[in-house]
């Protein structure tokens, strides 16, 4: 994860010209290098993964009986609204964020990414972010969920106009994060590599890429009218001025749909690596997973209106929008069958990496499975905004992205420390989370077809059990993490030392043509390609 | 450690298991009391067994992989990495499964949203954080009330024991007759609110300045019971419905019961009322309305809901005062009272606030001073 001081020494015997940067904590804030940069997402995004899972904790703990015990509902509501905001854009997109910078200079061959400059900035405007986010809690907060609907917004008290902001600064970088992964792929590749010749992941990330440059200036968009329809005496979502609140949900989902996937694509992406490469067999379908993720994210915009079917939107929209989400199932449905066609009659091992992009491919199908039910506009109606809901998408982002970030992690670890992890540690905080995941997880689906709406703070007898269960599931969950710290600080700081491709069957440029762990600056002169 | 921790360790072990496997394990949907619930219960145990069958049959390769194609057992690995037809194939079957199950779900779907030609039409409003009905037409019609929760708080938050309906119980509850299709009306006075009663298959967005509407026929008489769901601020959770489905003569007697109350509740408004009266009624309106957010010592919540206790309105002139209780205050969660409460509901519940915790005014407003302010 960040090993980039020992790569310093490194960066000496490379018989490049070392440009040398500042000592101590000033070459971090100055650092233009694209691994630095990786490394700084990443704990970042780790960071911000303990805080929101605080949250999550302190929302379990009030959970766990009937009755109000620890918090009031009004910091309740807050505590799902942060947690839910500091996971999708605090902690999931930028770990992917890192994943990118690190590993697509180094995938296609490039010596950096395209703007180093401007990433450095992206990058830094996400602390900036994080404090505007937190410190609102400060001010009294905003317990309007991480959807940040109309007009209860419009009620909040200031906090809401720190978040407002943050989202403003959150998005900002995304864009410039973004313009610099699409310029990168599209004009940085190593001669040889056509666009059907990359890695996956790297296809993942360009399709990624375009879907947040086209939805990160809506939800910012949505948030202004939130904005001025607070301060500047705007009616965008208040009736008695002409407005509707119904279009903030319009704005939002249009974004949001798309933020789901933009979630899930470079999960794919790292899980398309990691099977093929523990499989010792190419991918299978490599042009058909390349179709099938373009078509998800074009078909992700034109589902938004599904979280919406209680809204009382006309039946012919309700159809429409079933519809097309159904079809979501086809292009997704591809790419599980490749995967498990990748391991058929491979050559099959199962180290922490694969472990984890198993559990992904497992558990995300599941959520998958269940996203298909709540398609189903009849059905969806006695599910939506219950505890159902929150099953479903805690399969597809924890079991989903996070399980395959992990993957990642392990996947790459010896090459960006030029150590190996704890191979039984590794094991341990892989069986730990699965076990765990699918305790707090799985019976939260219950808990949804029996009724338990979901953001309440305190509910009817007949829930009590399955909200133990779940409460114990998340702390054990919680605490598995600590392992995954552990387990990184050892392997960067005691870990053996790692051989240059300890994979057998990865493949892609970082292994075959770099060593271990890859040098400060990497492929100043291009390889080439066959 | 001695034995005796260990005992002690070993008891509450065995009362948490028992609580555990003594309580309710609701696995599926809830089998309500209409045709609809019935058919979206039938259309959901179907979707169910095709994913069941289709996970199990993607995973059983995956794990026959995994079990036979392993490196530990010697397995070579083979080099394919494409077939045009087996690709075709897991593209094109999907889609019929999918047309196949589309085709339930639309019949249903029209079903549900058919909202023609109903017996009763009833309008419910959300407000932060109690539901209000009005009977607009049908039998009924001119019935209007609002409904609280009744969850006492010493329950929620105190060490009393929690009733069988904790949370889901309500002051009044909403009759109708059996076998009548009933149009539910949704609209919000505030922010958005949803009206979901698992038992009767609804969940309905309702959404300030606009009307939706829904539907049911209850086929069997009984008592149903839901929440809000749809994130609605600080009582959110705290907003119950509680639905009585009844007999057509029991309906009868309670449309007539229910209006000569409301005929007797009404109040002269031209009376002049004592301090001490005034002051007795308006506490349990204040805090029936207003201890939600302001507390009952009248203290707020600090940094979202401001104190009346030594406030500078209520403290000022009646006529700021009364003005913020009829209109509410634009962007804030402080709601108009003027569309709820009574002339001398809101003469009591400001007085009462002018006259408690540090707020000595001795003075007294009339419902004839509220209904001057209304104009």
């Amino acid at each position: 994860m960040s090993a980039v001081i020992d790569n310093h020494g490194h960066a000496h015997d490379d018989h490049h010209a070392d440009h040398g940067h500042p000592p101590g904590l000033m070459r971090w804030v100055s650092t233009t290098n694209h691994k630095d940069i990786g490394s700084m997402y990443l704990w970042f995004s780790f960071i911000m993964f303990l805080m929101g899972g605080v949250m999550a904790l302190t929302i379990r703990a009030e959970l766990w009986q009937p009755g109000m015990q620890i918090v009031q509902p009004e910091f309740f509501n807050q505590m799902t609204t942060y947690h839910g905001l500091i996971m999708v854009f605090g902690a999931i997109m930028p770990a992917f964020v890192g994943f990118a910078n690190w590993q697509i200079p180094m995938m296609i061959g490039a010596p950096d990414m395209a703007f180093p400059r401007m990433n450095n900035w992206s990058f830094w405007l996400l602390p900036v972010a994080a404090i505007l986010l937190v410190s609102s809690l400060a001010v009294g907060g905003a317990g309007v969920g991480w959807t940040m609907y109309a007009p209860l917004t419009t009620q909040a008290g200031p906090g809401m106009d720190l978040l407002i902001f943050a989202v403003h600064i959150l998005g900002m970088s995304s864009i410039m994060g973004s313009i610099n992964i699409v310029t990168t792929i599209l004009n940085m590749r190593a001669p040889g590599m056509t666009l059907m010749k990359m890695p996956m992941f790297v296809w993942t990330w360009l399709i990624t890429a375009y879907l947040l440059i086209a939805v990160m200036p809506v939800l910012a968009g949505a948030v202004t009218m939130t904005l001025t329809d607070r301060h500047f005496g705007t009616s965008f979502f208040n009736a008695a001025g002409g407005g509707d609140p119904v279009l903030y949900q319009h704005i939002f989902w249009f974004f949001g749909h798309p933020e789901v996937y933009i979630i899930a694509i470079p999960a794919f992406g790292v899980v398309s690596q990691v099977i093929p490469a523990f499989s010792r067999k190419p991918l299978f379908g490599y042009a058909s997973m390349v179709y099938a993720t373009s078509s998800i994210a074009i078909l992700s915009f034109m589902v938004w209106a599904h979280h919406m079917y209680t809204t009382g939107m006309p039946v012919a929209g309700q159809l429409y929008f079933m519809y097309a989400t159904m079809l979501i199932a086809v292009p997704t449905g591809v790419k599980v069958f490749n995967w498990v066609a990748t391991m058929w009659r491979g050559s099959l091992t199962f180290e922490t990496p694969m472990l984890f992009a198993l559990g992904f491919l497992f558990l995300f199908t599941l959520g998958g499975f269940t996203g298909l039910v709540l398609a189903m506009t009849p059905v969806d109606v006695p599910l939506h905004d219950t505890y159902y809901v929150v099953a479903h998408f805690h399969y597809v982002m924890v079991a989903g992205a996070l399980f395959s970030a992990l993957s990642g992690v392990y996947f790459w670890l010896p090459k960006w420390t030029g150590n190996m992890y704890d191979e039984t540690l590794g094991k341990w905080h892989f069986w730990l989370s699965m076990v765990f995941f699918n305790i707090t997880f799985f019976v939260q689906h219950f808990l949804g077809l029996a009724g338990m709406p979901r953001r309440i703070p305190d509910y009817n007898l007949q829930f009590t059990a399955f909200n133990q269960i779940s409460s114990i599931g998340a702390f054990g969950f919680g605490l598995t993490q600590l392992l995954f710290l552990y387990v990184v600080l050892k392997c960067i700081r005691s870990g053996e030392k790692a051989p240059d491709k300890p994979w057998d069957g990865a493949d892609t440029l970082e292994w075959t043509h770099l060593p271990t762990p890859a040098p400060y600056h990497t492929f100043e002169n291009p390889p080439t390609v066959k | 450690m001695t034995s005796k921790f260990w005992a002690k360790v070993t008891v509450a072990v065995a009362a948490l298991y028992s609580g555990v496997v003594m309580a309710d394990y609701q696995l599926n949907l809830t089998r309500g009391a209409t045709r609809l619930t019935e058919d979206v219960y039938q259309l959901h145990n179907m979707m169910m067994w095709v994913i069941t069958v289709i996970f199990c049959a993607v995973f059983g390769f995956m794990f026959y992989a995994i079990y036979k194609h392993r490196k530990s057992v010697g397995h070579k690995a083979a080099n394919f990495h494409e077939n045009t037809s087996v690709e075709i194939a897991w593209t094109v079957v999907p889609f019929f499964i999918l047309i196949a199950m589309a085709v339930p779900a639309t019949k249903t779907l029209l079903d549900v949203r058919d909202t023609t030609n109903p017996d009763i039409t009833v309008k419910v409003t959300g407000y932060q954080w109690k539901w209000g009905y009005d009977y607009l037409k049908g039998e009924g019609e001119g019935v209007a009330f609002l409904a609280n929760l009744s969850t006492p708080h010493e329950q929620i938050y105190g060490s009393e024991g929690k009733g069988e309906n904790y949370l889901l119980e309500t002051d009044r509850h909403m009759v109708v007759p059996v076998g009548k299709k009933i149009r539910i009306l949704t609209t919000a006075a505030d922010v958005i609110h949803a009206w979901y009663v698992p038992a009767l298959g609804i969940k309905q967005d309702a959404i300030p300045g606009f009307v939706r509407d829904t539907w049911f026929r209850a086929d069997k008489e009984g008592i149903f019971r839901g929440q809000c769901a749809e994130l609605c601020g600080k009582d959110h959770g705290f907003m119950p419905i509680v639905v009585e489905v009844v007999s057509a003569e029991k309906y009868s007697g309670w449309v007539a019961e229910t209006k000569k109350a409301i005929a007797a509740a009404a109040d002269d408004p031209d009376k002049k009322w004592e301090l001490a009266d005034l002051n007795a009624r308006g506490e349990k309106v204040y805090a029936a309305n207003c201890a939600a957010c302001h507390q009952a010592n009248g203290q707020g919540i600090k940094g979202t809901f401001p104190a009346l206790d030594g406030s500078k309105l209520v403290k000022g002139p009646k006529r700021g005062h009364i003005d913020i209780v009829l209109n509410g205050k634009s962007n804030t969660a402080m709601a108009a009272f003027g569309k709820q409460l009574s002339d001398t509901d809101i003469a009591a519940l400001i007085t009462y606030e002018r006259n408690s915790w540090s707020n000595k005014a001795g003075e007294v407003i009339q419902p004839s001073d509220i209904k001057a302010a209304r104009k």
